[in-house]
């Protein structure tokens, strides 16, 4: 460790910012190469038909139209997009291919494709493809799909494309035994990221060369380019994905899509560079959405309370394919149902079930949002019965620190090592309780002023964070004193620029201001894990650390050849090497990086790491509080004050780690009230824009207090730290749909389906006569 | 495909002389035809607010006015904010506040801010609140641009601007 710490920790103002700020950020759709041509892709308009013909004739007409096709047009066998995560057996015979051959299965479906001149004439030509559909009943519900009447992949010969069943301790008997138990049902909206910068790519396909470059990549990018290699039949070294600014990520970018296949198709068709950038229409249907769980659930407890089990069957609609997340949004969903309370005895039964709609992926705390929605509501149900306080519910099941770690049990097949690490459940709910003034609140719930009511509603989390593999930095310090980190992890948006380069400052002992990043590119390192599940903080920022420390060591190694000395006696401190004899020798960085340049060219002064947690995740955990106000005459709700806490282990920079709170909060908030992916019962998005899937905007803010504690550090990282990318998010409908109970507690309004909405909660107002 | 109609564009103090269709959005006109790439589009429905430039004064979303209606008019986009290579007192604010992330909306964020603070060079939060309520942000959360947008008016208050 370095003597000081003048970057990390502190709120370092972000690198990034001058390019956003000024205009002259590099997003893909401000890539322009030359010859470069643009496609526009023709989707599915039927959540489900067979294909009878395609004709592509009066598209091909159109002036400034290059070239057009469709599945069987293409010259190559049309690879499937693989699973990257959760990759459950039975999965395999619900995989999507890049363009629909004789069915389409979900509205957006792509089915043909046009390359023009400029997208003008795309879209124009687009127009004039006649497609000869013959549409099939469509399957919009679990509960529909379950029943098989209708099939969406027949080869399968059911919608069910996986189930299991886990579990710990015995749960039946535990229900056996219990005073008190309750059964309830509870569903959550699908909604999805909904990135401002929707998706695009660029791709430069020369076969001869070979070469396929692509641009607009992200997230998993070595991934990505193993898999389209292997389907373009390249070696790996002939693909580069190259990583542009991007505009928000939130789970749902830098997936393999089918684009991500199309796009280097219509480059290698007309050899010449193609742009592609979905439209928000395209981007509503088709890039992944998520959440869309039903789950059954029933808890056991004693008289005081006390969890004996949970039981539930929870029931994932998938949509139309399994998509590079795999079981992600379920299998977590039953994972986390138990949450940061002792629940010795669980059992899930867990349905992965394909419908006419667009697949699902993951969505900032994909299964987290949904399982905490249900088991906390389902809490406060508890303590309403019992007639216990909920806090007080809460802290009697609260895992206590002496609790910890605690192995979780298989709760998602084959993760049999899954650990809860050290932490104080209970300090992070009473330090929300303080803060949001709970006791004054218990004898207020409900309370009328104004025709409005009042209600508090309190929620509590766990969260992993830093999953998957290894993550790569590379830190290269040239003769000019410029300090450069290469990393394989990527930036969705959220500093990661800025968090690297004050781990790499801090651990070198230089100014900020000498350090760039490059990031995410697989031209940059080797290889790399990418950024998912709160990972870049963790991995890449431990990567970068061990790098800078390696770079430490190989200038103290190039001081002592320099010195022509023994290295055991120099030192490195304030950027720079020191040899402890009468004349005090110092040599910087910048005079070893010319040195080191001197020797040749294979001598730069650059170090190379890669940090691996061996799969130890650290979990960050904590609480929520909503306060809403409740206009009983129009249902409308109007949540005024919302805290919440966040044990994250440390703090890199503690204003991006507020901004991440905050963001995700009203993101959360967005998932509760507005957030709606509404399909009719032919599989039609009613909800295909921004006038109909409503957003969070600037006038629906709580008074906002987000607190991080750094109370307990990561035991799997010297730095410390954890996740902090979700956890403002995870506890929102939870919190929310608590709040909003409490403050109609003299109606007995339970709040068991998201989102919730002014006419959803008069309706039930109104079956009350109030 | 269809006929080309001139248009000059007055774009952040200089003039632009462009053959455009008529169909052609003020929007795809600054990003294709003059490279002026700061100007994003996030949905080309007007809801989102990404793409909003400054038209005379008012904010406007360039997504929804053609650039052949554009002619005559005086247009600042985000890269007319700064100084040379000095931050606006408005981009400055934005970068203290932490009131960006991916940065994707910002340029639509900071257009319309300008546009409200020369209507309302004292705004209460509330007004702040409302004015910005057109534009979307999935990163921030908002609270940061509010702030940001106060310390402006604040800061060019007592700068007695």
């Amino acid at each position: 460790m370095s003597a000081s710490t003048p970057y990390i920790g502190r709120s370092v103002k972000r690198l990034e910012d001058r390019r956003f700020l000024t205009g002259t950020g590099r997003y893909i759709d401000d890539i322009k190469l030359p010859d470069m041509a643009v496609m526009a892709i023709y989707r599915s308009p039927h959540a489900h038909a067979r294909i009878n013909a395609i004709d592509l004739t009066a598209a091909k007409a159109v002036p400034g139209v290059i070239d057009a096709f469709c599945a069987a047009d293409i010259d190559m066998d049309l690879p499937e997009i693989p699973l990257r995560l959760a990759p459950f057996d039975g999965f395999e015979r619900f995989l999507q291919r890049p363009i629909a051959d004789d069915k389409v299965r979900y509205v957006g479906e792509p089915v043909a494709v046009v390359i023009a001149s400029d997208r003008y004439i795309a879209e124009d030509a687009l127009d004039l493809i006649e497609v000869d559909f013959a549409p099939l009943p469509a399957v919009t519900q679990v509960d529909q799909a379950a029943a098989g009447d209708t099939l969406v992949h027949e080869d399968a010969g059911e919608n069910m494309a996986t189930r299991y069943t886990v579990g710990r301790g015995d749960a039946d008997d535990a229900f056996r035994r219990a005073a008190y138990t309750r059964r309830e049902r509870f569903t959550t909206n699908r909604h999805g990221a909904v990135p401002m910068e929707t998706r695009g790519l660029i791709a430069e396909f020369n076969p001869d060369t070979p070469l396929l470059r692509l641009h607009g990549a992200t997230k998993v990018n070595f991934f990505n380019r193993r898999h389209l290699a292997a389907a373009f039949d390249l070696p790996e070294a002939a693909v580069e994905l190259i990583e542009t600014d991007v505009g928000g990520g939130f789970g749902a970018r830098g997936e393999l899509y089918p684009e991500d296949y199309l796009v280097p198709i219509a480059s290698r068709r007309i050899g010449r560079p193609v742009k592609w950038i979905e439209d928000r229409r395209e981007n509503l249907t088709a890039t992944n959405h998520s959440r869309d769980i039903v789950c059954d659930l029933e808890i056991a407890t004693t008289d005081e309370g006390r969890i004996l089990g949970m039981r539930a069957t929870v029931q994932g609609d998938m949509g139309a394919y399994i998509r590079t997340n795999g079981g992600v949004v379920a299998s977590k969903a039953a994972q986390f149902l138990p949450g940061p309370y002792r629940v010795p005895a669980f059992s899930c039964d867990v349905q992965f079930l394909v419908t006419n709609k667009t697949p699902v992926g993951t969505f900032r705390g994909p299964g987290r949002f949904e399982a905490n929605f249900c088991r906390e509501r389902m809490l406060d149900m508890v303590a309403a019965d019992l007639n216990i306080d909920p806090a007080e519910l809460r802290l009697r099941n609260l895992m206590e620190p002496a609790d910890l770690p605690y192995r979780i049990g298989e709760l998602v097949p084959g993760d049999v090592n899954a650990t809860f690490d050290r932490g104080n459940y209970p300090s992070a709910l009473n330090q929300l309780l303080d803060e949001v003034g709970y006791a004054d609140w218990k004898d207020r719930q409900g309370t009328i002023i104004d025709g409005r009511a009042y209600g508090l509603g309190i929620a509590c989390f766990i969260e992993s964070s830093a999953a998957g593999p290894p993550e790569t930095a590379r830190i290269t310090v040239a003769a000019d004193g410029a300090i450069e980190i290469r990393t394989g992890a990527s930036s969705v948006g959220q500093g990661t620029e800025t968090g690297m380069a004050q781990i790499c400052a801090d651990y070198l002992s230089v100014d900020i201001d000498r350090i760039g990043v490059l990031h995410g590119s697989t031209t940059l390192v080797p290889t790399g894990g990418g950024t998912f599940h709160s990972r870049n903080t963790v991995m890449a920022g431990n990567a970068v650390r061990m790098a800078a420390e390696t770079l430490q060591a190989r200038s103290i190694e190039l001081a002592a050849l320099r010195w022509n000395t023994d290295a055991s006696g120099l030192e490195y401190r304030d950027g720079a090497v020191h040899q402890n004899d009468a004349a005090a020798s110092v040599l910087s960085l910048v005079e070893l990086a010319a040195f080191a340049q001197s020797r040749g060219t294979d001598e730069a002064l650059a170090a190379d790491a890669a940090f691996d947690n061996e799969g130890k995740l650290s979990y960050s955990y904590g609480a929520h509080a909503a306060l809403v106000a409740i206009d009983v005459a129009t249902g409308v709700v109007e949540v005024e004050k919302y805290v919440l806490t966040e044990e994250i282990g440390r703090a890199l920079n503690p204003a991006m780690v507020q901004g991440q709170a905050i963001g995700g909060l009203v993101q959360g908030l967005g998932g509760t009230f507005l957030d709606h992916m509404v399909y009719d019962e032919d599989g039609q998005l009613l909800t295909g824009s921004f006038a109909d899937y409503l957003l969070p905007t600037s006038t629906d803010l709580p008074d906002i207090t987000a607190i991080a504690l750094e109370e307990s550090p990561s035991e799997f990282n010297p730095m410390g730290f954890k996740g902090a990318g979700e956890g403002g998010i995870v506890a929102v409908a939870a919190a929310v749909g608590n709040a909003v109970t409490h403050a109609l507690n003299a109606h007995n309004i339970q709040i068991n389906d998201l989102p919730i909405t002014p006419d959803r909660l008069r309706a039930a107002l109104r079956a009350v006569g109030a | 495909m269809t006929a080309q109609h001139s248009v000059t564009l007055n774009v952040n103090g200089t003039a632009h002389d462009c053959e455009v269709e008529a169909r052609m959005t003020l929007a795809d006109c600054l990003r294709e035809k003059l490279d002026l790439t700061g100007t994003h589009l996030g949905c080309e429905h007007g809801v989102c607010g990404a793409c909003t430039v400054i038209v005379d004064g008012a904010a406007v979303r360039s997504c929804l006015m053609f650039a052949v209606q554009a002619q005559g008019v005086q247009i600042t986009t985000v890269e007319g904010l700064a100084d040379g290579d000095t931050l606006s007192d408005l981009q400055q604010a934005f970068h203290d506040n932490f009131a960006l992330q991916c940065g994707f909306c910002t340029p639509g964020f900071l257009t319309t801010a300008e546009s409200v603070l020369a209507e309302n060079p004292s705004p209460t939060r509330a007004e702040v609140q409302s004015a910005i309520s057109g534009n979307i942000c999935r990163c921030t959360g908002y609270v940061p641009i509010i702030d940001a947008i106060l310390d402006t008016a604040k800061r060019r208050r007592e700068g007695g601007q």
